[in-house]
């Protein structure tokens, strides 16, 4: 990457305030840009296109689910090795795991972080805070390419020989140390891939991470006091403090697997492992050194891994926090609070992460702890959400399209939050780890959860990206299906998860017939007849219902490609740069900001969310209307010199 | 130990079979509770507000919104209950699995051995101690690789499935011998991974008889979602007539003496 990056523009950064500059060559301005407008677009379109990739993997995994006995239809084979299924043409184990695995790490590492963090962070923080750009430009567009290269490194994985990684995103060692181990060449394996791929996005993130803190630490306007910045620059800023802190662990964890997997290390291998030859690896005595410990692999992933969830869901929350003022018309309720519990939350993100490994069996004083700050974490939690419902009150109401998202939001989470109030005592967990209860309990957080704030980001900031609104009923096609397939998708498996199904079954548990047959409809009744003629129906027949929704959310969200699409181009022109009558400081900013964003030097003269204020003559007072009562802290009058490009 | 089980039952949660099993329904009945009550108020309070202050209904918004400390009380009270569940329940719960393990010549013990895609148990025999077991020893004929020469191992035998009899105190040692595998055992509300290169006891009183699938809770390869396992709670006397006819008589030549310098060693 080195020549084209040393060729960036140094000036760049310096040249918010005037309008005319040379115009770069297209590889420069869309490409190799240190815009962070268009890194976010990047982001935004990478992310997306990952989100659709980690989707294609779980229908997959749903059909093989629901319908393990038959053929995988012509639709979902066309986009897959055919050789990866069996004679029958059907969803293998082996191709389960690795589809398994890989749905976990895109959506997580490729979909939802970048769009969140990557996209959403890059475009909207330096915009609220009144800042020309990021602080590092060219660090963030290494961050995106970082991520771009990661993202090419794991796609690339499924067309080796060995295919991709398989061994769930996890990678517990010994399992993913020995996967793959009878390929020729152990370089050229998924697994191997996955840890390469990995280190790529970590360095992305680290890099992003630093850049979001000294950004928001440093590029504040004036008057963009701590406690007059959005919720969102917080919860952007503690989002980072996560990243930085909690990913370097794993990006270690990642290069000791690769020593344990080319180098003959091992870090994670115990002495004497002797394999049956069932798997993949040859039956007998495994050659290698021994004395490592597959606990510690654990301990380093986990200590990432929880503070990474709460990377997936602060960005969304964060949008809410912006949505929902906007169109209740009145201040969020409890704006320090939430500032508080955020930070709390962020703090205790990092000795909570034991709690996903209580079946390691764990000693009383160590489980004693990790159950403690595991049930306090929830006050802050419980906190923000609190905050967020009392909002409501008094207010009044718009149903717009992105407040349909943004609302929908709030019980989804609420569902997937307080599912993860059981997990958190140790023996309850002996019971549900494992189980489809907390696919159900971390999915309603990320997927109706993350995924729905960040629809509702979409197409709230649309019209500041692209100078249009994405159409309204198109809107609704998309809010409503999704809505009900989500519920649909995801409730039945917290009963499943109570009857003790397990995760990571490619059959939905066929195989345990003893216990996937459970009654739930007796012969005869109402259900059963509707469903299956008359039979009584079994625990394990929601796999199908379920996997119906699989397919009713993926067509509702054609209406979204097309409107995104659509919108950009031929979308109603927005009606001015503050369609939404909001009061942040990226509304101050044109639609399509140009270089440097900003035509007049923005300044914060109040706090983010000041509607309905007594009168005043609009229902919004926007941070940058100068005002009567807006005070720049510790100065008198604005004086009239910018000088906040933080040099 | 009663519990008021509703939402368990309406949520499917299977049968339980183990006496300490009976405390871990009743927390998981009042985790659920406290989630119920707050998930309704969430909600109630919701639909409301959507109603109540839609704009045509309402339409100028007010600035103050919610005056008043309703929501710290709500939130003292999330903070009081939880304390309870922690302090009264899950903490001296957990310290009675993981500290007080049962002793004594009653207590059942068997070591589940975990691999692609199986598990062997392994009965240390009337003197109630394991043989040792040496991973280089593994072959076709000794799975576990069972030092057959240790004096301790002379009345141990294996089985495919996990037997136990009921209302007397077991502990199951759990290990591995390639990956990670994890022995999920539902009705008697335990789990335990099964980790190479340590071993994991989880101890348990069965309180009523029966035969279930134990699964295997770990992903551990392809074949991960096949690997079923049984275990089957006796009735007392028809576990100690079992346990009798698995023991390698003394009388059976099939094993080489002991050479007992060597087994001292060994020990
Ligand atoms: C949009 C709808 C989604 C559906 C229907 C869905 C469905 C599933 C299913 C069926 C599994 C496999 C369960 C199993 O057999 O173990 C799974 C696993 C997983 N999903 Fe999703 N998912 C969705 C979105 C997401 C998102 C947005 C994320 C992350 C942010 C995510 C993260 C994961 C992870 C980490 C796993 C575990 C993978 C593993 O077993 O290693 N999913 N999901
Ligand atoms: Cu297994
Ligand atoms: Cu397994």
């Amino acid at each position: 990457m080195g020549a084209e990056v040393s060729t960036a523009e140094t000036e760049e950064v310096h040249a918010h305030d005037d309008d005319h500059h040379h115009e770069l060559p297209f590889w420069k301005k869309y490409v190799f840009s240190t815009d962070h407008k268009i890194i976010g677009y990047q982001y935004a379109i990478t992310a997306l296109i990952f989100l659709f990739v980690g989707f294609y993997l779980m229908m997959v995994m749903r059909w093989s689910i629901a319908h393990p006995d038959k053929e995988l239809p012509g639709i979902l084979a066309a986009f897959l090795n055919k050789s990866w299924l069996n004679d029958q043409g059907m969803v293998t184990g082996d191709l389960y795991n690795m589809f398994g695995a890989m749905h976990g790490t895109i959506m997580v590492f490729l979909g939802i972080v970048p769009l969140a963090f990557g996209a959403f962070g890059n475009f909207v923080t330096p915009l609220q805070i009144g800042a020309p750009d990021m602080a590092f430009p060219r660090l963030n567009m290494a961050s995106y390419w970082f991520y771009f290269l990661g993202g090419v490194v794991m796609l690339a994985s499924f067309m080796l020989p060995s295919g991709a990684a398989e061994a769930g995103w996890t990678m517990y060692s010994p399992l993913a140390t020995t996967a793959q181990l009878d390929e020729p060449n152990l370089w050229w394996t998924g697994q191997t891939f996955w840890l390469f791929g990995m280190v790529f996005l970590i360095s992305s993130s680290l890099l992003g991470a630093v850049n979001f803190i000294t950004t928001i630490i440093n590029l504040r306007c004036r008057g963009m006091t701590w406690m007059r910045m959005p919720f969102f620059v917080w919860a952007m800023l503690v989002t980072g403090f996560l990243l930085l802190l909690a990913f370097p662990p794993l990006e270690v964890a990642a290069i000791m697997q690769i020593m344990d997997r080319l180098a003959g290390a091992s870090f994670f291998i115990p002495t004497g492992l002797n394999f049956s030859g069932a798997g993949s690896v040859d039956a007998g005595l495994l050659d290698v050194a021994g004395g490592g410990s597959p606990l510690l692999y654990q301990h380093l992933f986990w200590f990432l891994a929880h503070p990474e969830v709460y990377v997936l869901i602060l960005p969304a929350i964060a949008i809410v926090g912006e949505i929902l003022p906007n169109n209740i018309r009145r201040p969020v309720w409890g704006y320090k609070s939430m500032v508080y519990a955020v930070m709390v939350l962020g703090f205790l993100a990092f000795i909570v992460w034991a709690h996903h490994m209580y079946i390691t069996g764990m000693g009383n004083v160590v489980s004693t702890f990790f159950q403690a700050t595991t049930v306090i974490i929830s006050i802050p939690s419980v906190i923000l959400l609190t905050c967020l419902f009392i909002s409501l009150w008094g207010g009044s109401i718009r149903f717009t399209v992105p407040m349909l998202w943004a609302l929908a939001f709030l019980p989804m989470f609420g569902i997937g939050g307080l599912t993860g109030l059981p997990l958190a005592f140790n023996l309850i967990d002996l019971h549900l780890h494992d189980t489809y209860y907390v696919i159900a309990h971390f999915h309603y957080v990320v997927a109706p959860g993350t995924i729905f704030g960040l629809f509702a980001g979409i197409y709230y900031w649309f019209p500041k990206a692209t100078g249009r609104m994405m159409n309204n009923t198109l809107g609704h096609l998309h809010f409503w299906p999704s809505l009900i397939a989500m519920n649909g998708i995801f409730m039945p498996m917290f009963v499943q998860g109570m009857a003790g199904f397990h995760r990571r079954w490619y059959d939905g548990g066929a195989n345990y017939d003893e216990i996937t047959s459970r009654i739930i409809f007796d012969e005869g009744s109402f259900f059963a007849n509707l469903f299956k003629d008359g039979q009584a129906i079994e625990m394990i027949d929601l796999n199908v219902f379920m996997t119906f929704f699989v397919w009713v959310l993926c067509i509702a969200q054609f209406p979204f490609i097309f409107n995104f699409f659509y919108s950009i181009f031929k979308g109603r022109k927005a009606d001015s740069d503050n369609p939404w009558r909001a009061t942040t400081l990226e509304w101050s900013a044109p639609n399509k900001p140009p270089h440097g964003n900003f035509v007049t030097e923005p300044v914060a003269y109040r706090g983010p969310y000041e509607y309905s204020v007594k009168g005043h003559a609009t229902d919004y007072t926007p941070q940058f209307e100068r005002g009567d009562d807006g005070v720049i802290l510790g100065e008198e009058d604005p004086p009239a010199a910018a000088q906040n490009d933080g040099h | 130990m009663q519990t008021l089980g509703i939402i368990n039952e309406m949520l499917g949660l299977p049968e339980v079979a183990s006496e300490h099993g009976g405390m871990v329904d009743h927390l998981l009945e009042m985790v659920h509770w406290l989630m119920l009550v707050l998930l309704i108020g969430w909600s109630a309070f919701f639909v409301y507000c959507l109603a109540r202050f839609r704009t045509k209904k309402n339409p100028k918004a007010d600035y103050h919104g919610v005056q008043g400390h309703a929501s710290h009380h709500i939130e003292i009270a999330v903070v009081v209950v939880e304390a309870v569940l922690l302090l009264g329940f899950a903490f001296p719960l957990w310290a009675q699995r993981s500290t007080d393990y049962p002793s004594g010549p009653d207590v059942v013990r068997v070591r589940a051995v975990a691999e692609q895609y199986k598990w062997t148990m392994h009965y240390p025999g009337p003197d109630n101690k394991f043989g040792l077991s040496k991973s280089d020893l593994i072959s076709g004929g000794n799975p576990l690789g069972i030092d057959w020469e240790d004096i301790n191992a002379k009345d141990d035998f294996l089985y495919t499935e996990l037997v136990l009899p009921v209302n007397r105190e077991c502990i199951v040692t759990v290990t591995s011998k390639d990956v990670i595998h994890n022995l999920s055992l539902h009705p008697m509300r335990m789990q335990q991974d099964a980790i190479p290169g340590s071993v994991s006891d989880m101890w348990f009183k069965p309180i009523s008889t029966g035969r279930w699938q134990t699964i295997c809770g770990q992903l551990c390869g392809a074949g991960h979602g096949g690997m079923v396992g049984y275990m089957e709670v006796m009735e007392e006397k028809d576990f100690d007539a079992w346990y009798k006819e698995n023991v390698p008589s003394a009388k059976e030549e099939k094993l080489p003496e002991a050479d007992p310098e060597k087994s001292d060693k060994a020990s």
